[in-house]
């Protein structure tokens, strides 16, 4: 059951079936965005969607109607649209609902995306695991070639199509673009060096626009219902609404869809149901393991929009809220991210691939009650000397929310090391769940 | 004559899939990672002769595909149980008791990390983030999710699996 508090735009087909078939998505005002798009230059769809204010949904919030545009009007080579539907940033599970219940909402997207940078080809790139999406999303587009909504001359547009999924075999680092791009071609999910970017060389060479899928599912509303409309939900450039994904300590976890700049004590207190078994809050996630950690007491007033959260040193990124409560180790917890930074490091970079495994092994050891107080410092040169010393974010991505819990918590970490063995062993997992 | 490299191994209705998935790329290699993961649901592992015969069909080095596959987690070189239980211990799955589960997974299968039992039913593995954050703690039999845990839910998911993997479905 949605929540009072949610406004459902991208989510709003989410627990009607019948929206998983071409006459549902139809039913239900699908493809309306397709149609306003297809009578529209590329320009002004462009501009559409930099008035909307939408900011990618998959980590870095880049402006999506901004990245649209950098892609060049000829270019030699195809141009390509890819959906990043790889969604394997710790405390995130939103895409996989996107997939699951409004698969036309992505196509439909893609189709305008293509339009707007004149592609004629896309693919949307799965994780593997999600196994069960590829029958749903599959069935999808077969609907859609059916019916002309996808393949040559779109509902008699002369506008060509043609899109199709790839499937993962297992790495978090093909989440990230220029690796992806990689993976399709084959081969090992190395990053590619940047600049150039893949509006002007991606996929084959060719200039692409790669975007996640909760973004690309917006598109059409925002077709639909005109870059203002959705602009309005949310704050100056930070527009509309995005999906939350609530989980950790929190009585009611749970994906909701809620307007940029909700405040966090709301989100927790109102659509959460409050802290698990009413213990004070300690600390959250903002949006996914990547980004650095904020105090209970940085939180406070803080509302839940791209810019709000980055005047506190952090992102909103991937949308996923981790929520701890007091009594949470957080030396334990460090211990988890950082394995897991570990276990995907692709090896490339020596900084990353060396820094995550030092990391891991001295935290562990730490963990374990052999820690002395002198290592905290130096969890923190590692760290550092990992960040902006790699190719691809990964390895900031595993430096920044180590520095960050290492910094706001050093006195637990200094606790921890004088004592023989964990000061909350079980702390972490709920006792009455 | 000996045959040449081939994928004689898969079923036809996989080798069609195949050649319908290699005609969506400008170029054939794009199909490899996904055509690995196929194989494999089908033969239970990458066997020398599946990646000779995909090599083959893409025209490339057996050299180049296989380190593709050590590049990918889910892809794997040797058997692993009929039912693979993938158990989530990552941050959100950590905070709603995955230790917990994990350890009991492992008592009760009696099994380590990457181990498989000697009758071939069961193997486990503790891994990342499954994208079930907000329903944790959760865990993967082979493609299903099972989301929520107890020790006791996942006695019933494994019963359950176990009596399966006894009918022979
Ligand atoms: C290590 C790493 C992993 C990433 N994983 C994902 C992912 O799983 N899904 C995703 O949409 N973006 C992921 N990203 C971000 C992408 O590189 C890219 O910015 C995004 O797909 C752009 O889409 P957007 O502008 O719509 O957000 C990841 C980035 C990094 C550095
Ligand atoms: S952390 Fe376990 S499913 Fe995401």
């Amino acid at each position: 059951m949605p929540h009072p508090a949610e406004i459902r735009i991208v989510s709003r087909r989410f627990g009607n079936p019948e929206a998983r078939t071409l006459a549902g998505y139809l039913a239900d005002e699908g493809y309306q965005g397709l149609e306003k798009a297809l009578a529209m230059t590329p320009e002004q769809i462009v501009e559409e969607m930099k008035a909307s204010g939408l900011r990618g949904r998959g980590g870095a919030g880049f402006p999506t109607g901004m990245k649209w545009s950098f892609v060049p009007k000829q270019s030699a080579r195809p141009k390509y649209i890819l959906c990043n539907a790889d969604e394997s940033e710790p405390g995130t599970c939103k895409d996989r609902l996107v997939m699951e219940w409004d698969p036309f909402s992505i196509i439909e997207g893609m189709t305008i995306a293509a339009r707007a940078i004149g592609s004629r080809q896309g693919y949307i790139f799965i994780r593997g695991e999600y196994r069960y999406l590829f029958a749903i999303v599959d069935r999808a587009l077969e609907e859609a070639y059916a019916a002309g909504y996808l393949g040559k001359n779109i509902r008699g547009s002369g506008m060509d199509f043609f899109l199709y999924t790839h499937s993962g075999a297992g790495a978090y680092e093909c989440g990230e673009e220029s690796a992806l791009m990689e993976s399709l071609e084959g081969k090992r999910g190395l990053p590619r060096l940047k600049p150039p970017f893949p509006a002007i060389v991606g996929l084959y060479g060719g200039p692409t626009v790669i975007n996640n899928v909760e973004t690309l599912a917006t598109v059409p509303h925002i077709l639909r219902g005109g870059g203002a409309w959705y602009a309005a939900y949310g704050p100056p450039k930070n527009g509309g609404t995005r999906l939350f994904c609530l989980s950790g300590h929190i009585n009611q976890p749970g994906v909701y869809e809620l307007p940029l700049g909700f405040p966090l004590e709301r989100m927790l207190q109102e659509v959460g149901g409050g802290i698990l078994e009413g213990k004070p809050l300690k600390a959250i996630v903002p949006g996914g393991s990547s980004t650095p950690i904020l105090t209970a007491a940085e939180t406070a007033g803080l509302n839940m929009d791209y810019d709000s959260v980055a005047r506190l040193g952090t992102f909103l990124g991937s949308g996923g809220v981790v929520v701890l409560a007091r009594d949470t180790c957080m030396v334990k917890f460090a211990l988890r991210i950082i394995r897991f930074y570990r276990h995907e490091s692709c090896g490339w970079c020596v900084p990353c691939r060396e820094g995550t495994h030092w990391l891991a092994q001295a935290i562990g050891r730490f963990h374990a009650g052999q820690g002395r107080p002198a290592d905290i410092k130096l969890f923190e040169d590692v760290a550092s000397n990992i960040l902006g010393r790699t190719f691809c974010p990964l390895g900031d991505a595993a430096a920044m929310p180590i520095l960050a819990i290492v910094r706001k918590f050093r006195a637990e970490f200094e606790a921890h090391a004088a004592t023989a063995a964990c000061p909350a062993p079980a702390a972490l997992e709920p006792q009455s769940a | 004559m000996q045959p040449g490299p081939n994928l004689d191994m898969l079923s036809p209705a996989l080798r069609a899939r195949f050649d319908a998935m290699i005609a969506h790329y400008p170029v054939k290699r794009s199909a490899l990672v996904p055509m690995l993961l196929y194989a494999q649901d089908e033969l239970g592992h990458l066997t020398p002769e599946v990646i000779r015969g995909i090599a083959a069909r893409l025209e490339l080095d057996e050299l180049a595909v296989r380190e593709v596959i050590g590049y990918y987690s889910m892809l794997r070189l040797h058997p692993a149980g009929r039912y693979h239980v993938q158990v989530c211990t990552n941050i959100s799955c950590q905070l709603r008791g995955a230790d917990r589960i994990w350890d009991h997974c492992r008592a009760r299968l009696q099994l380590e990390n990457h181990q498989t039992t000697p009758d071939g039913v069961f193997s486990l593995e503790e891994v990342e983030c499954i994208g079930a954050c907000s329903w944790a703690p959760a865990m993967q039999v082979n493609y299903d999710f099972h989301q929520q845990l107890t020790p006791e839910k996942v006695d019933q998911i494994l019963d359950g699996y176990r009596r399966k993997g006894a009918s022979g479905d």
